[in-house]
C-alpha cells in the first residue's frame, strides 16, 4: 500500500453527483406516491393514468440509480479503493445496493408496492450521508488494508440490503393487516384504506419478504465467518466479543429465530413479520448507535 | 403441553419412581421442543446486549477499571450480576448450554427419521388429491401412460413410485440433510470454540529493534494460557526484530502523515540449532511459525538514552519503549534509574519525532516520523520503591513521594534534548545523553490448536444451512382419476413454482400422448 494518490477533486464531482441522484429520488419518491394514490382513484380514468405514472417514477428511479452509481464509483476512483470503508461510503454505497437490487427484482409485481418507501429510505440515507457523515477521502489505515475489507463489508451490505427490502415488504403486509386501521373512521384512515386496497395480498407479501430475509441471512452469515476470520488475521482471535462483534451475533440471532418462527406453524404471520423488524431495528442500530457511540476496536465511522 | 398424568392411588410403591420419570420426560419435551428453542435464541440475544453496553473484562480490561473508578457503588452492584463477564456469565453459559441441549434433543431423533426416511419409497397415494395446495384435473376419456409420467419425473430428479394407483413422488430430501448438517455442525461449533479456550495461549511482547524474543514464559510482558495449556509445550522458537518500517502519507495533501503500513522484519529460528530465516510482520498479516503466530498489534519510538553519574559511572544506559500518545506519536516513556549514585531517581519523558510549539508555548509533534525529533524530561528524586519486592508498571512512576527536580513546578526548567546532545542534571546528579532512536514492535503471539476446526465446521454449517433453506422440498402425485388425470403438488414452504410444474407435465404428457 505504497505510493496511493488520491484525488479530491473527483471525489467533489462525486458529491455533486450524489445530490443529483437525490433531487431524482425525490422526484421519484413523489411520483410514486402520486401512483398510488391514483390507484386507489375510485375514478376508472383516473386509474388507467396510473400505470403511466408508475412508468415515469420507474424511469426516473432508474436515473438516480445512474447517477448515485456514477458517485460511488467516482468515490471509489477517488479514493483509489473499494468505496465502502468508512461510514460515508458505506451509506451509499449500501444505499446504491438497495435500490439495485429493488430494480432488479422489478419483475416480481409485489414488490413494486414498496416503491415509495426504498426510494424515500435511499433519500434518507443519501441525506444523513453527505450531511452526518461526510468525511474527506483519505488512504485506509494498516488495519483496514485486507483483502477481507472487500469481501467481509461488501457481503454485510448486500445482506443489510436484502433485509432491508424485506424490512419495507413486512411493513407492507403489517399496514395491509391493520386492524385498527380498518375499523377506524377517520377521513384519513379511509384513504389510507383506499391505497392499501390495491396492495397486493397479504399472503404474498408475506412470503416475498421470507425470501428476501432467507437470502438476507445467508449473506449475514457469511458476513458473520469472514468477518471472524479477518478478526484473526488482524487482532489474533477469531471472536472476542467485540461490540462490533457482539450485535453481528446479535442480529444473526434474532433472524435464525425468525426463521425458527416461520417454519412452526404458531408464529407465522404478523408475529414472525414482527419479529423480522426487530431484526431489521438491530441492523440499523448497528449500522448507526454501536458505529458512532459504541465503544470497540471496529472504529472506522472515519468521523472524530 | 399436558402436565404428567396424576399417579394413581393403587401403586403408591411404584408411583414416585413413575412420577419422577414422567417429569424428567415432560420437561425434556419441554426442552427439545421448538417453541423452546425459539424463545432460548431470542432469549441469547437479548442476553448479549449488556456486553456491548458495559466494558468487558475480556475485551476491555481498562474500560472496567475505569468503569470502577467513576462509578463505585453502581460498578459493585454490576459486577455481582457478572455484567462485567457477559459472555462467561452463569446466565448467559446457562442459555446457550440449555440451548444447544435443547438441539440436540431436537436433532438426534430427527436424524434417524430423517435416515429412514432416506431409504424409503416416497409415500403412499393420498386418497383424495383436490385439497392439495396445488391441484390439475384434466378431463379425458382415455388414460395417460404412468410409466411415462415416472420417466419425466425421473428426469426431473425426482424420487418416484408407481403403483396401480398412480405416480408418487418426491425430491429434496437434501432441504433436511442440510437442516441436520447445519445444526450438528453448529454444535461442532461450539465444541471447537470451547476445547480451543482451554488449548489455546495468548501473549504479548514489547520487541526494540536488535533484541530477541524467546517463545519461554521468560519471554512474554504478559500470558494467558487456556485452561488446559502447559507453558511447557511452548515451541522453542527466536524472533529477532532486525528493523522496523513505517510509511506515511507524505503525498497528498489531506491525508500528510497517515500511516499506510507497518512493516517488522524479522529473523526467526524454529529452535536454538535450526538456521536463521527471514521473514516480516505486518498488521493483517501475521507471521505463522509451528506453535503459534506472531501479529503485530502496536508500534512507536524507542529512544536510546544514558545516564552518567557526576564521576562518569554509568547508571543507566539503552532503549526506552515510548509510548505514542497521538497519532503524530507525541510519546510518553519513563525511565527508572535506581543505581545511580548519590540519589536514585526517576524520569518522566516525552519524546516528539517531530517537535512544534503551540501557541501555549507546549510542545507538540506535528508529524509521525523523525524529521526532528526532540526529548523532554522531568526528574523526580526519592526512593523508587523497587527494592520492596512489589511488581510495578515499567510504563508508570509513581511520583507520590518523591521530589521533582526538574520541569513542573520544580523551580527548573525540564530537561531538553536534541538527538546526540548531551545534557547535565540539576543536583549533582549527573548528565544524560541521548545516543541514537529505535523503534519498537508491540506482538501479540497466539495459537490456537482448534481454530482450524471452528472454520472447518462454521463451513459445513453454512453449506447445510444454505442446502436446507435453497433446496425446495416437493411431493408430486399423479393418477389417472375416474373422469381423467390427475396431478397435485405440495411443498414443505409455500411454494410458487408448484402450479408451474404439475402445467409442465401436462404440457409434456399432451405432447407424447
Ligand atoms: C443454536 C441455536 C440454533 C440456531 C442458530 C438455529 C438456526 C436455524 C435456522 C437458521 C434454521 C432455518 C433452516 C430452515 O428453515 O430450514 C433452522 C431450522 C430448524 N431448526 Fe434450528 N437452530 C438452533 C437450534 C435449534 C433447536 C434447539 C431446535 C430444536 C428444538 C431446532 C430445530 C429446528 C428445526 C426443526 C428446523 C427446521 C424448520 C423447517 O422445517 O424448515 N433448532 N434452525
Amino acid at each position: 500500500m505504497k505510493d496511493i494518490l488520491l484525488n479530491p477533486a473527483l471525489d467533489r464531482l462525486a458529491v455533486y453527483a450524489i445530490f443529483v441522484s437525490m433531487a431524482f429520488y425525490t422526484v421519484a419518491f413523489l411520483t410514486f406516491a402520486w401512483h398510488l394514490s391514483r390507484l386507489s382513484s375510485t375514478k376508472p380514468k383516473l386509474r388507467k393514468t396510473a400505470v403511466t405514472l408508475e412508468r415515469a417514477a420507474l424511469s426516473i428511479t432508474i436515473l438516480a440509480f445512474l447517477f448515485h452509481a456514477a458517485g460511488t464509483v467516482m468515490r471509489g476512483i477517488a479514493a483509489a479503493r473499494v468505496p465502502w470503508a468508512n461510514m460515508y461510503e458505506f451509506s451509499i454505497s449500501g444505499a446504491l445496493v438497495i435500490v439495485g437490487i429493488f430494480l432488479a427484482a422489478w419483475f416480481i409485481r409485489e414488490i413494486r408496492v414498496i416503491a415509495v418507501l426504498v426510494t424515500g429510505f435511499a433519500l434518507l440515507v443519501l441525506g444523513s450521508a453527505v450531511s452526518l457523515f461526510y468525511v474527506e477521502v483519505r488512504t485506509l489505515m494498516p488495519a483496514l488494508q485486507s483483502v477481507w475489507l472487500v469481501i467481509h463489508v461488501a457481503v454485510a451490505v448486500l445482506a443489510t440490503a436484502f433485509f432491508n427490502i424485506a424490512a419495507a415488504l413486512s411493513v407492507a403486509y403489517l399496514l395491509r393487516n391493520a386492524a385498527w386501521l380498518n375499523k377506524s373512521q377517520l377521513p384519513i384512515a379511509k384513504v389510507a384504506k383506499r391505497v392499501l386496497s390495491v396492495f397486493p395480498e397479504s399472503k404474498s407479501l408475506e412470503n416475498i419478504a421470507y425470501r428476501f430475509n432467507v437470502i438476507g441471512f445467508i449473506l449475514w452469515t457469511f458476513t458473520l465467518v469472514a468477518g471472524a476470520i479477518w478478526a484473526e488475521r488482524a487482532w489474533h482471535r477469531f471472536w472476542g466479543w467485540d461490540t462490533k462483534e457482539v450485535w453481528t451475533f446479535i442480529i444473526w440471532t434474532i433472524y435464525a429465530g425468525y426463521l425458527h418462527a416461520t417454519a412452526t406453524r404458531g408464529w407465522t404471520g404478523a408475529r414472525a413479520v414482527w419479529l423480522s423488524l426487530v431484526g431489521f431495528a438491530a441492523v440499523i442500530f448497528n449500522f448507526t448507535i454501536v458505529n458512532l457511540f459504541f465503544k470497540g476496536l471496529h472504529v472506522y465511522s472515519g468521523l472524530k | 403441553m399436558s402436565l404428567p398424568s396424576k399417579v394413581s392411588h393403587g401403586d403408591e410403591i411404584l408411583s414416585p419412581k413413575l412420577g419422577l420419570a414422567g417429569w424428567m420426560r415432560w420437561i425434556w419435551a419441554q426442552v427439545t421442543s421448538m417453541r423452546t428453542a425459539l424463545i432460548l435464541l431470542l432469549l441469547l440475544a437479548v442476553a448479549a446486549v449488556p456486553g456491548s453496553v458495559f466494558p468487558q473484562r475480556s475485551a476491555d480490561p481498562n474500560g472496567v477499571t475505569s468503569y470502577f473508578k467513576n462509578n463505585p457503588e453502581l460498578a459493585k452492584n454490576l459486577d455481582t450480576f457478572q455484567l462485567f463477564d457477559v459472555y462467561t456469565s452463569v446466565w448467559f453459559s446457562s442459555i446457550y448450554v440449555l440451548l444447544f441441549l435443547s438441539l440436540v434433543g431436537c436433532v438426534i431423533p430427527r436424524i434417524s427419521h430423517h435416515w429412514d426416511a432416506l431409504k424409503s419409497e416416497p409415500i403412499d397415494m393420498p386418497r383424495s388429491l383436490s385439497r392439495f395446495p396445488a391441484y390439475l384435473k384434466i378431463s379425458s376419456k382415455t388414460s395417460y401412460s404412468m410409466p411415462r409420467v415416472a420417466e419425466e419425473l425421473k428426469r426431473m430428479r425426482y424420487r418416484v413410485r408407481v403403483t396401480k394407483l398412480g405416480v408418487s413422488a418426491e425430491k429434496g430430501y437434501s432441504r433436511e440433510t442440510g437442516n441436520l448438517l447445519f445444526h450438528m455442525s453448529l454444535l461442532g461449533v461450539l465444541v471447537a470454540v470451547g476445547v480451543g479456550g482451554a488449548t489455546s495461549f495468548s501473549g504479548q511482547r514489547v520487541i526494540v529493534e536488535g533484541e530477541s524474543f524467546v517463545n519461554n514464559l521468560a519471554g512474554y510482558d504478559s500470558f494467558s494460557p487456556g485452561a488446559w495449556f502447559d507453558a511447557n509445550q511452548l515451541v522453542p522458537f527466536s524472533v529477532k526484530l532486525d528493523s522496523f518500517r513505517t510509511t506515511f502519507d507524505l503525498r497528498n495533501r489531506t491525508n500528510i502523515g497517515t500511516p499506510l503500513d507497518f512493516e517488522a522484519f524479522v529473523s526467526v529460528r524454529e529452535g536454538p540449532q535450526a538456521t536463521s530465516e527471514r521473514g516480516l510482520i505486518r498488521v493483517n498479516h501475521p507471521l505463522e511459525v509451528p506453535g503459534a503466530n506472531i501479529y503485530l498489534t502496536g508500534n512507536g519510538y524507542a529512544p536510546e538514552v544514558t545516564f552518567r553519574d557526576a564521576d562518569g559511572n554509568v547508571s543507566f544506559s539503552g532503549p526506552v519503549v515510548f509510548l505514542p500518545q497521538d497519532s503524530n506519536y507525541t510519546s510518553l516513556g519513563v525511565v527508572k534509574v535506581p543505581d545511580a549514585k548519590p540519589k536514585q531517581f526517576g524520569v518522566i519523558s516525552f519524546f516528539y519525532p517531530t517537535v512544534a510549539t503551540l501557541k501555549t508555548g507546549a510542545l507538540t509533534s506535528r508529524y509521525p516520523a523523525p524529521v526532528d525529533p526532540f526529548l523532554t524530561m522531568n526528574i523526580y528524586v526519592g526512593d523508587l520503591g523497587l527494592d520492596n519486592g512489589v511488581p510495578s508498571n515499567v510504563f508508570e512512576l509513581s511520583v507520590h513521594g518523591l521530589e521533582q527536580v526538574a520541569g513542573g513546578k520544580s523551580g527548573t526548567k525540564p530537561i531538553k534534548l536534541e538527538l546526540g546532545q548531551t545534557q547535565t542534571l540539576p543536583g549533582g546528579l549527573g548528565t544524560v545523553t541521548w545516543d541514537g532512536l529505535k523503534r519498537f514492535a508491540s506482538l501479540d503471539i497466539a495459537y490456537n490448536p482448534m481454530q482450524v476446526w471452528v472454520l472447518v465446521f462454521s463451513a459445513l454449517a453454512f453449506i447445510g444451512m444454505i442446502s436446507s433453506l435453497l433446496t425446495p422440498r416437493r411431493r408430486i402425485f399423479v393418477r389417472n382419476g375416474k373422469d381423467g388425470l390427475e396431478l397435485a403438488g405440495m411443498a414443505k414452504n409455500d411454494d410458487p413454482k408448484l402450479e408451474g410444474i404439475l402445467e409442465d407435465l401436462v404440457k409434456f404428457l399432451k405432447k407424447r400422448k
